[in-house]
């Protein structure tokens, strides 16, 4: 309910938004938590493992109850923090891990059974029969316990992400964050704040404490301003600083647009990467629950967060409140109360002595036994020194004491330290290069602590950038000591809840215990403990207490866990942003790309390439017809294919030809101006990595060429070889891939479409290479060919491919061909016997190609040590061509080879097939696979058998080259 | 006789203005990237400052010529020669590359801001000055970017301009949704 007068918040309630169906409405600036308790809704939740009921229990980003679902279909995204969510016009929220309602939630069986299912339940109980686990224990389970879950269809909201850059990067804005993020900016130091909270100023807001005379709040809003007005300030707020990463380095989530309606362009989320020179950590610290029983229920909330819900949100989460508590600093939630007009019953304080107010009964060595009521708290048991008794109450505000939160300093390894005096685990020194920690998260719970750290720590930093710090005094502010009586638990019957998300008790901890579990690491792995999406930040510390009492031990003795990014739960569509769909990889087209669009041609990718499959015409239905057509096409008249996506690279320099004889297998310093060669690089480990031809364009200037998907692998590889194998060689290499639009110009009538083309005829021999004049513009001519057939590949400068690839389909069209697409091409050389990556796969040889002999000898090479070890040469499976040779016609890429009688069973394998089409030109299937001692088999019958598609073809082995053997159409 | 038409990367695609950022096509003309062979980069640099008034850059740095030529720093032992012409330079591997590259200009006010979510480096003018250039990405993709007098210029390779503009209009439409 909201209380007259109080909280932070202007304008009325005119926000509408709905939780499980019902609207509400709400103010500007509310969370979803605030709003709710507003409402007097208290029931938020229903618990991981024992479905209890649960209310919101923080005020912050720790908050491990109260997790909603927002959105719905794709767009819904689970456990989101509904004291992090802020409310907007429309926002439409579910509870979770409640059938039917959350109120009469039927897994709440699990509750009345909680006493078998403690820590270890599911290891001891499901272990047999074993097959049972993964096909019905663990689904059975997996739907009965968890949290919100995925819709299961892709997102298409948009995230970002994004880069900073700063001198000082400060982390928190409350007291100790805005004075280092003001003393360094008025030093002039490049400086980010970041804040996850959607309004600065951390603590400020949610206390009644004066700064400079002034309401807290109203200080750091000055403060705000003046940051605000600077130019060398960064201000981020809705900003999680997630991790800290090596040479200041930090991930930050920022949430941009999660607190608006989705659509539109603005992003939900972002994902920043910041580096920092130096970064300041002030971020406070976390209020801690004490474990007493039935310490879960609504209502029962930790006390800075009901000081938090009725300073800030002007909301009173109860009507008649108590008070449970260890130290002074949590008194104030009673007085904040009574000043703002809310009855305050009584206050149990676990010590000896405490602060006592003539206002409300004070029980001093006191502590809650017990407590009640179904769909949220209605009284608590107490004990004190003095008897026992019951008292009525809709809230119970808890504070354990506080941990500084300090999870960033532990995310490069350091473990955080035992301090008792203040009952914490306080930063290690120097746990994080370059980060400094002031205020609260170093322990210092007083605001003028606070406001004094942050400058102290800002003019350190600053000294360590060498830059001048400038004269500043701390405000004037509260400095109360901090007085704490460590308390862990109430002693007593009941399940005392450490970790609320994960559902793990007192007694699960003091189990794994006695089952020897001992070490902090394994009781956390056994119980689950600070295993949730909160990470425990609530529980780590009181759960490890009680390991430590378990054990005999103290807390010093016993440790603690460390803390890994992020800190807290970072959506993978933040991380992974920009890289849905297409977004994954840069798309590369071709300057023919538009035109083969406009022949309705669908594309292939082939690396990051897109590349036409096929060029329908009209009255083809199948990709088949129109491939058999583009086949014959080439065979019998011209075709026309783009292929600028082969790599290509310029090789220059005094020692170009050694360099290339080092790097092919075989020689190419005897290459002749103007001629090419067809060439094989081998890897270090003697397999052949690559094939391409090599072109000779002047005396000290080649141009190698690389298959499509292997270019960036060459290109990487040269320049090993350049500058690491061979640095002895004068060579420079440049990729050439893109200045060049290169087309190949195929078929019998090849020739006459270059005479059509080119204005002076040019004689080149096979394997030659000129430079050429083409309709204006300067070009380079290649006589090569993939087809076997006349064959021809022209380059022109990247800005002519568009018009030269129209113009020659225009032309082989006039011969009665036209543009031929990748199927085509693969089946063209299929039939050729030509290699593809289908064939140079990875763990082929030059000898099982049938290329053995290009390995030159009298020269080193890459990969001639290797390619001579034992194993690689003899009793191999070497390349053949398979043909149908039964009733089974069809041949497949990815079929075994066996022996025709022998059962299709791995160890019966022979060998396999590689590549696979139906050639038009000789009318059958045909197949290049790799056949145990295969050239010696030609004429055997073998039996492919593809287990996959369900065929078993028996074939007959043969030579790889299909059609043409003696390459008389390519010579023309 | 038939001529060919010469078509630019980024056809169609520019200019775009979003938000608070504009782009722009530029047309690089010829290209070339210059290597030094071992030992000859001063002779190489000579030549070129006699011929274009431009020496090699020193890494991470562009140049400009009175006549309009520049010259921009690639990588190790490497820049990329913006000329009509260059002079012989038996001293280094001269490759053409002016049609290999796609190059756009990013200008306006929220220019870096957008560049931000795309690129890792520190792009502020007070990071990369005028007349600086760095290699780094856009993105997936391997860019150059300079800044120059008239805004940041971003290189890639030519046959990913479409993905480039379409990169940079998204980052632009969520910086400008931000209002």
């Amino acid at each position: 309910m909201r209380v007259a007068g109080k909280g932070l918040l202007e304008g009325g309630d005119d926000i509408a938004f709905r939780f499980d169906g019902t609207t509400y409405r709400g103010r500007a600036g509310d969370t979803l938590a605030s709003a709710l308790l507003a409402n007097d809704v208290r029931l938020v939740a229903r618990s991981f493992k024992y479905h209890r009921p649960r209310g919101v229990f923080t005020a912050g980003s720790e908050e491990p109850n109260a997790l909603v679902t927002v959105g719905r279909g794709a767009a819904q995204v689970p456990n989101v923090r509904a004291t992090v969510q802020e409310v907007y016009d429309g926002l439409d929220t579910r509870s979770q891990n409640a059938w039917p309602s959350l109120k009469h939630d039927a897994l709440a069986i699990n509750d009345a059974l909680s006493p078998f299912l403690g820590a270890g339940f599911y290891y001891k109980t499901f272990m047999w029969p074993r097959g049972f686990w993964e096909k019905l224990y663990e689904p059975i389970i997996r739907r009965a316990a968890g949290l919100g879950a995925l819709s299961g269809a892709a997102n298409e909201d948009r995230y970002e992400k994004a880069f900073a850059f700063c001198d000082v990067l400060v982390i928190g804005a409350g007291p100790a964050g805005l004075m280092a993020a003001l003393t360094a900016a008025r030093a002039g130091a490049d400086v980010i704040l970041a804040d996850e909270d959607q309004r600065m100023g951390g603590r400020t807001l949610a206390e009644t404490h004066q700064i400079d005379g002034a309401p807290g709040h109203v200080w750091a809003g000055e403060v705000l301003d003046e940051l605000a007005g600077m130019e060398n300030v960064r201000l981020m707020p809705r900003t999680t600083i997630t991790g800290a990463y090596d040479q200041g380095t930090y991930g930050a989530l920022e949430r941009v647009g999660l607190h608006r309606p989705p659509g539109g362009a603005l992003p939900r989320e972002g994902f920043w990467r910041i580096v920092a020179r130096r970064a300041i950590l002030c971020a406070g610290a976390i209020e801690r629950h004490v474990a007493f029983p039935d310490n879960d229920r609504p209502g029962i909330m930790a006390a800075s967060a009901v000081r938090a819900y009725l300073n800030r949100w002007g909301v009173a989460p109860g009507q008649a409140v108590t008070l449970f508590a260890n130290n002074d600093d949590a008194h104030r939630t009673a007085t904040d109360l009574l000043d703002a007009g809310v009855k305050v019953v009584g206050v149990i304080d676990s010590r000896d002595e405490a602060p006592v107010s003539p206002d409300y009964e004070t029980f001093l060595r006191g502590r809650v036994t017990g407590t009640a009521g179904r769909h949220g708290l209605e009284e608590i048991t107490i004990a004190h020194k003095s008897g026992g008794r019951t008292i009525r109450t809709d809230c119970l505000a808890v504070s354990g004491g506080w941990n500084p939160t300090l999870h960033l300093t532990s995310h490069l390894g350091a473990r955080p330290e035992w301090a008792p005096g203040r009952a914490a685990f306080l930063p290690a020194k120097g746990a994080v290069p370059g980060l400094r920690v002031a205020g609260a998260a170093r322990g210092t719970f007083s605001t003028a602590g606070c406001l004094a750290e942050g400058i102290q720590a800002a003019r350190r930093t600053l000294a360590d950038l060498d830059i001048a710090a400038p004269d500043i005094a701390a405000p004037e502010a509260e400095d109360a000591p901090y007085r704490i009586k460590a308390l862990w638990q109430v002693p007593g019957d009941g399940r005392k809840w450490l970790d609320l998300q994960n559902d793990v008790t007192v007694k699960d901890v003091e189990l794994a215990a006695r089952e020897n579990f001992r070490s902090v690491e394994h009781m956390k792995r056994y119980t689950t403990q600070g295993m949730a999406t909160d990470q425990g930040k609530i529980s780590n510390v009181a759960a490890l207490a009680v390991l430590a009492e378990a054990t005999g031990r103290g807390v010093a003795e016993t440790g603690t866990t460390t803390f890994r990014p992020p800190f807290s739960p970072v959506s993978i569509a933040a991380m992974g942003a920009g890289g849905q769909g297409e977004g994954f990889a840069p798309r590369r087209l071709t300057t023919s790309h538009a035109a083969s669009l406009e022949r309705g041609a669908p594309m292939l990718e082939a690396g990051l390439w897109y590349r036409p499959a096929y060029f329908p015409r009209l009255g083809e239905t199948t990709w088949r017809q129109s491939c058999d057509r583009e086949v014959g096409m080439v065979r019998e008249a011209v075709g026309v294919t783009d292929v600028s996506t082969l790599g290509k690279i310029d090789v220059q320099g005094p020692d170009a030809a050694a360099f290339l004889d080092f790097v092919y297998a075989n020689r190419m310093s005897t290459l002749a101006e103007g001629r090419v060669r067809y060439g094989i690089m081998l890897r270090e480990d003697g397999f052949v990595m690559d094939d391409g031809t090599c072109a000779r364009l002047g005396p000290a200037h080649y141009l190698v060429t690389t298959t499509t998907a292997a270019a960036g692998q060459v290109m990487r590889h040269l320049d090993f070889a350049r500058q690491v194998l061979r640095p002895d060689l004068d060579v420079g290499i440049a990729s050439a891939t893109e200045q060049w639009a290169q087309f190949a110009v195929a078929g019998p009538r090849a020739g006459a479409l270059l005479a059509d083309l080119l204005d002076d005829p040019v004689e080149l021999p096979l394997m030659g290479a000129a430079e050429i004049e083409v309709a204006g513009v300067r070009g380079r001519l290649f006589r090569i060919s993939f087809s076997g057939e006349l064959g021809y590949e022209i380059a022109v400068p990247a800005r002519f491919g568009a018009a030269l690839f129209r113009l020659l389909v225009t032309l082989a069209e006039g011969q009665g061909g036209g543009a031929y697409g990748m199927e085509a091409l693969n089946v063209l050389r299929i039939e050729k016997g030509f290699l593809t990556h289908a064939e140079l796969h990875g763990r082929t040889t030059a000898h099982d190609l049938g290329l053995g002999r290009m390995m030159a000898t009298g020269k080193d090479f890459v990969g001639r040590a290797a390619a001579g070890r034992p194993g690689l040469c003899e009793d191999r499976e070497e390349l053949v061509g398979l043909r149908p040779a039964g009733a089974v016609k069809q041949l497949t890429a990815g079929g075994f080879l066996f022996a025709p009688d022998a059962p299709p069973e791995r160890v019966h394998a022979q060998g396999y097939t590689t590549s696979a089409c139906f050639s038009p030109t000789l009318g059958t299937g045909l197949a290049l696979g790799f056949l145990r001692d295969g050239r010696a088999r030609h004429g055997e019958t073998v039996k492919m058998v593809d287990h996959l598609r369900g065929l078993s073809v028996l074939c007959e082995v043969c030579d790889p080259v299909f059609f043409d053997p003696d390459g008389g159409r390519a010579r023309g | 006789m038939v001529k060919l038409t010469a078509l630019g990367p980024f056809d169609g695609l520019l200019p775009r203005e979003i938000g608070g950022v504009t782009l722009t096509a530029l047309d690089l003309g010829p290209a070339f990237s210059v290597a030094p062979y071992r030992g000859r980069a001063q002779e190489v640099s000579e030549a070129l400052e006699a011929a274009l008034g431009l020496p090699l850059p020193a890494p991470n740095r562009a140049t400009e010529a009175a006549g309009g030529a520049r010259a921009v720093w690639t990588g190790p032992g490497q820049a990329l020669v913006l000329a009509q012409w260059l002079p012989d330079l038996p001293g280094a591997a001269v490759s053409e590359q002016g049609d290999g590259l796609a190059a756009l200009r990013a200008g306006g006010p929220a220019a870096e801001t957008v560049l931000a979510r795309l690129v890792p480096v520190d792009l502020r003018p007070r990071a990369l000055e005028e007349g600086h250039t760095v290699r780094t990405l856009v993105g997936h993709m391997t860019a150059s970017v300079t800044r120059t007098a008239q805004g940041l210029e971003i290189m890639v390779f030519r046959s990913m301009a479409a993905t480039l503009v379409d990169e940079l209009v998204e980052a632009a439409e969520g910086v400008a949704a931000r209002g």
